[in-house]
Order: structure tokens, then sequence, then C-alpha cells
């Protein structure tokens, strides 16, 4: 059976999500950061700042709710229960800060067929309030028993 | 510059990282679910490990998250709680001020990130 590849090129609505100070700091000791600039807005500040910044793979959380769009796009026919995060990229600008409204686009950049696996490849690109790029993703991902 | 970083996760971080990132996918929060689809365990969130990546090649940069400009990494074995993990990485190229650190991550003998590949620049703060 081969792959649906009709939804390449395919571009999704914006997904906006407002980061908070507790949400970011939660998320730096999930992943070990003692850096007092994700947990202190004066240290922040003091390291030039404009507020407690988030951990750079706090990409991740701020764009999820866009790239999920794609993921669960029924267009797309990719059946989750046999997916694996093959690999990811992301390219980072403008920090993120406390406080910002981060807006992500996703689009499906290609869809093809390996060795009898789905290498579905979905590009995420975020802005802040401010229309400058914080981040742009891209996540590969695959799913096991396409043919 | 020296890549390198040693981190033990604990039995309830992916509980802690699960509430952090959002993602509650049971295959890494529920050891009983994860054997029923075959896993030895319950297993870390990719995107945990490859922020032990991220955090490894800011700190040899000097701590300045601004510093890195993109990280891109390859998920393979997986990875468990409450065994060490360490993050090593070498520096293959610097052209105009940019470092490219070939970077990965092995737990146990296993590599579960390999052919990453960071881009560290200096903030200009």
């Amino acid at each position: 059976m081969a792959l649906k590849t009709d939804a390449i090129g395919k571009t999704y609505p914006p997904f906006e999500y407002e980061v908070g100070k507790e949400k970011v700091g939660e998320y730096a000791r999930a992943v070990g950061e003692e850096n007092p600039v994700y947990f202190d807005r004066a240290a922040a500040k003091e390291a030039g700042f404009r507020d407690v910044p988030a951990p750079p793979m706090f990409a991740v959380v701020y764009s999820w709710g866009s790239v999920a769009m794609a993921a669960v796009d029924p267009e797309l026919e990719m059946n989750l229960a046999m997916l694996v995060h093959g690999g990811q990229e992301f390219v980072w600008g403008e920090p993120v800060c406390s406080g910002d409204v981060i807006s992500t686009v996703t689009s499906v950049k290609d869809i093809s067929e390996k060795g009898g696996m789905g290498f579905y490849v979905f590009e995420s690109a975020s802005t802040n309030q401010d229309g400058q790029a914080v981040a742009r993703g891209t996540w590969t991902n695959i799913i096991r028993g396409v043919s | 510059m020296n890549v390198e970083l040693k981190v033990t996760p604990d039995k309830h971080l992916p509980h802690r990282y699960a509430g952090a990132s959002g993602d509650f996918n049971p295959i890494h929060i529920d050891v009983d679910f994860a054997q029923q689809v075959g896993l030895p365990s319950n297993i870390l969130h990719g995107l945990w490990t490859m922020a032990q990546v991220a955090r490894a090649n800011v700190n040899a940069a000097g701590g300045d998250p601004r510093s890195l400009r993109r990280l891109s990494v390859q998920f393979r074995g997986m990875g468990f709680p409450e065994q060490e993990i360490t993050v090593t990485g070498e520096v293959t190229d610097e052209r105009e001020g940019v470092t490219v650190i070939a970077t990965e991550a092995e737990q146990g003998g296993n590599k579960i990130i390999k052919n990453a590949e960071a881009e560290l620049q200096p903030s200009p703060q």
C-alpha cells in the first residue's frame, strides 16, 4: 500500500501559547537546570533578559499544541500507536521569556517511505508577540509497519 | 571546549517531566502499560534526554542559554530511569564565531541519542 503523500505542504492554523514564570520554573527543574536566570526575575534581568527566560528546549512546550494539529490530522492517516520519534532539530532566535505570547505554525514538510516505515516530517515556526522568530523546529516522526 | 555531563534520572523523573511538558504517554509513566506493549519498563521521554544534550552544550559554552543556536538529534535506543546517562561532545568545526559540536548521549553502553550536532555562539550580551 503506497503511503498517502497528498498532505505535503499542508499548513495548519496558528497555535498560541502564553509563557508563564512558574511553568518555566517547573520545566527547568524537570530537566535539571540550576541556573538562577530560569527561576529568579532579578537574576534574569541582571543577565540581560526581559524577564525569566525559558530553557531552549522549552520550545517543545510552546510548539507542541501546533505540531499536534498535524499529528492528529485524519488526512495524514498516521497510525499513532506505531509512532516513534526519530529525530528533532531546533534553530533558536530571540529568547523566549515569561510573559511572551508565542504563536506557532506547523506545516507538513515531507512524507516518504523507506524500509517499510513511514517518515512524516513536520516543520514548526514560532514567533513572539513582536513578530520575532524564536524557534524553528523540524520533527521527524516514524510510523512503523506502513507496508 | 569540553562537553561532558552525567545525570541519573530518578524513578519519578518521567512523571515530573510529563507534568512539565504535557506529554503523558503511558509508555513513559506506567510500568505495567509499558510492559504490556513489549518494553522492559517505562522509558524516558526522548525530548527530556535531548534537553540534557542541550544543557550539556550550554554549560560547556559558559551557561548562557542564548549561546545555543541550533541542536539536531536522532533518537535511537530507549533510555530508562535510575541508570546514569553520559552526554559527551567534541568540537568538529569553528567558523565565523560559531562552534559546531558533535554530541551524543549514552546509557549503559547504548547510544540513546546519536549523530547529534550543536551550534554554539557566544551571546552578544
